[in-house]
């Protein structure tokens, strides 16, 4: 009974705060509304017994949507995002679009045949739900995450402005690099 | 495992943090004096000089609010709001002896995500008073924590680590006998410098330092000036608290109650960042940036492979 009230007050305030999203005429508000549903839906999985997954939720998507503000507010065409601006884009086909998919989302629940509990609730959802998507895959899974950090990693240094033949001379020589601002470890 | 505490303990978690803030902010307050204006020469004039941070707050409840143009006074109240709040939320898994208002299996994640709470919630009152000063130091604060949030969670994860566990009723277990600060030192220092920047005070006080004429809380006012430099205290409270179950064996020691030994090295944790603070000027941030990546980053994880070995060996 508690459970399905904490359930119905989470789901409409994930949803509420996601229409407010597009309603907001300010990047900060609308960030952090979106900030709201996200936490949302983290304490939605709290509420499965997926502690570690709900709790990682609430944790990286407060630090996502800081880091997220900081780039929206950076590169919007007026300074800060101070000024008020619409969130909304191409409204007549995103509406279609979003119907559309909700739609057929919401078809997709009411014509899935959900299967009925078999056996008992284990006793670690959190390690099962891992075991159940990684466990096969695993070696899949580190090669992937191992390509993805050497792919951050190459694009950083291929954008990059200033290489290290600016930071030590033609020939690598120089003995401390020369950086705009001085660093804190000495150079 | 940590025993569940009695349900009055949830309503005394926040009185007990205020209280405690407040002591902090008074020891502080008179090593400020000592240093302006010389010794205290009676035992009165030591209180006095303690009370100052209650009658700043009592000024501040009393204080007319001063409004900036096209201010988004929601976000703002919810910036502010939310220091304190983050604060308290994490204080729920900081076990007073061998209790805690609450242990869940994932506190030691708990209370990080928080932290980071509390870390969006300064931007916000920052960015809320649409002032350039107070925005500047919003965004020293997210540079900050982005500088301090890996080497942070690297240290907290190593506690974890060491127990094998993401519940402190359990790290607090592992340490009976030998402290994870005896063989984890670098994590620990680690911990406690990033406490400070997570507190955004003393050295790293940077987002709401005089060079940008109170940074974040600028234009901040009356309670709301109260509510975010108050919750910024709670916060110190709280991250120091949280080194005692993470790195000095929580409740246990000898002779002692658990409950006694945690409040003593709480109350030492917190007299050493507080008495730190005067030895260390506000550190800049671009300066410092560099060393936090290129030395903290490795430092915690040459110690998290350290314990990780140690661990499975074991």
């Amino acid at each position: 009974m508690l459970d399905d009230v904490i359930f119905w007050a989470l789901a409409l305030l994930a949803v509420a705060a996601g229409v407010m999203v597009f309603r907001f005429d300010s990047m900060a508000r609308a960030t952090y509304a979106l900030l709201t549903s996200l936490l949302c839906v983290g304490g939605e999985v709290l509420l499965l017994g997926l502690d570690y997954l709900g709790v990682v939720i609430v944790l990286m998507m407060t630090i996502e949507m800081a880091i997220m503000a900081v780039f929206m507010v950076m590169y919007m065409m007026n300074p800060a995002g101070l000024m008020p601006m619409t969130m909304v884009h191409n409204k007549k086909g995103a509406a279609v679009i979003c119907a559309a998919v909700f739609a057929v989302l919401a078809a997709g629940i009411l014509l899935a045949p959900w299967p009925s509990r078999r056996g008992r609730a284990s006793a670690d959802p959190t390690r099962d739900l891992g075991r159940s998507l990684m466990g096969p895959q695993m070696l899949t899974m580190m090669t992937l995450g191992v390509a993805l950090f050497a792919t951050i990693v190459v694009t950083v240094v291929l954008a990059t402005r200033r290489g290290r033949y600016d930071r030590f001379g033609d020939d690598l020589k120089a003995r401390t690099a020369d950086d705009p601002v001085r660093g804190g470890v000495g150079r | 495992m940590a025993d569940a505490a009695p349900l009055w303990a949830t309503a005394v978690l926040p009185v007990a943090l205020i209280l405690a803030a407040v002591c902090a902010a008074g020891f502080d307050a008179v090593l400020s004096a000592a240093a302006e204006r010389g010794r205290a020469g009676t035992v009165r004039e030591m209180g006095v000089r303690a009370a100052a941070p209650l009658r700043e707050g009592l000024r501040l409840l009393a204080q007319q609010p001063r409004r900036t143009t096209a201010a988004d006074t929601l976000l703002i109240r919810l910036g502010v709001a939310l220091v304190p709040l983050a604060a308290v939320l994490a204080g729920a898994v900081l076990p007073w002896g061998f209790r805690s208002v609450s242990d869940p299996s994932v506190g030691v994640v708990w209370f990080n995500a928080m932290e980071a709470l509390s870390w969006a919630a300064v931007w916000l009152a920052g960015w809320g008073p649409n002032s350039a000063l107070s925005l500047i130091g919003g965004y020293r604060f997210l540079a900050q924590g982005l500088a301090y949030e890996l080497p942070h969670m690297f240290a907290i994860t190593t506690a974890a680590l060491g127990a094998e566990s993401l519940r402190v009723g359990e790290v607090v277990a592992a340490q009976d006998g030998l402290w994870f600060v005896v063989w984890m030192p670098a994590a620990f220092v680690v911990y406690l410098l990033s406490a400070l920047a997570m507190a955004f005070w003393g050295p790293l006080g940077h987002p709401l330092s005089r060079d940008a004429a109170g940074g974040a809380a600028a234009e901040l006012t009356g309670v709301d000036r109260l509510v975010l430099l108050g919750g910024r205290w709670l916060l110190l409270v709280v991250t120091a608290g949280f080194s005692v179950p993470l790195f000095l064996g929580g409740g246990h020691g000898p002779l002692l109650p658990g409950w006694a030994w945690t409040l003593l090295k709480t109350a030492a944790v917190l007299a050493l960042l507080v008495v730190g603070r005067r030895l260390l000027p506000v550190l800049r941030m671009e300066r410092y940036m560099e060393s936090a990546w290129l030395v903290l980053v490795p430092l915690t994880l040459l110690q998290a492979l350290f314990v990780a070995v140690v661990v499975l060996n074991r």
